[in-house]
């Protein structure tokens, strides 16, 4: 039995507000006809001080994006997401502004007929977002600040899912 | 006219967001418009280095080599570090 590949919605936000996992879980659910599988991943604030005299209270996360380059770049990332897997919803929801540890930064959603196409394209949309929209954060603790350096370990990630098969 | 902008480090660095430039003669790449940059010394001397300064023409990762034509975006930015 062939299964034709359904329309994907796709939905991209760029906010300050926090996001609420349930509806946007019921938002993709509502949105498929017949899912066998949602994927939802939700990145948080990590305290990178956790077990340091520093309170947690004294770190912020403060994420800077480029307006309009940034929807673009994840409106592609979730159009090869969609090429590539057969799916019938995606949101993706990333925060910008300034954050404190345990605080929800991004959220990708996924749904699908099948887990394995909705848990790969939930970890490609991550990979790929790390390393291909522009985003920056910048961190503080107490008196220092640094922005926070690119990973080579998220390069190669991301490079697993064009490397040949 | 060019509009160029600078994001996190390098804006901090530069002490500007954006600027308005009319693409000055002779040049017609990105990498000749960062050598112009240059020329302004000090921390402007930075956006010719390849590895940490990354280049979007209008609004989409771009090489060096990407020709201008004077009213274009241009942006130069660090190694994203979003998610």
């Amino acid at each position: 039995m062939s299964e034709s590949t359904p329309q994907t919605h796709i939905h991209i936000s760029v906010q300050t507000d926090d996001f609420d996992l349930a509806a946007e879980y019921t938002q993709a659910r509502q949105q498929s006809a017949n899912p066998g599988a949602i994927v939802c991943f939700c990145g948080l604030v990590r305290d990178v001080l956790a077990g340091q005299e520093q309170a947690a209270a004294q770190q912020t996360l403060t994420l800077e994006h480029y307006p309009g380059m940034t929807e673009n770049a994840l409106m592609d990332i979730a159009t090869q997401a969609a090429d590539r897997w057969p799916l019938h919803a995606i949101r993706i929801i990333h925060r910008v502004g300034t954050l404190s540890p345990t605080e929800q930064i991004v959220l990708v959603v996924t749904s699908s007929a099948h887990r394995s196409a909705a848990f790969e394209s939930a970890e490609f949309i991550m990979d790929y977002l790390k390393t291909s929209a522009p985003f920056w954060k910048k961190q503080v603790a107490g008196a220092k600040s640094e922005w926070v350096a690119s990973r080579e370990s998220d390069y190669r990630a991301a490079a697993r899912w064009s490397a040949p098969d | 006219m060019l509009t160029i902008q600078y994001f996190a480090s390098i804006r901090e660095a530069l002490g500007q967001s954006s600027e308005q430039l009319l693409l000055p003669e002779g040049i017609s790449t990105v990498a000749e418009l960062t050598q112009h940059l240059a020329l302004r010394g000090q921390h402007w001397m930075m956006l010719d280095d390849n590895t940490q300064v990354l280049i979007a023409v209008n609004q989409r990762v771009a090489d060096r080599s990407a020709i201008l034509h004077g009213d274009e975006e241009v942006a130069f930015f660090p190694p994203m570090t979003g998610g």
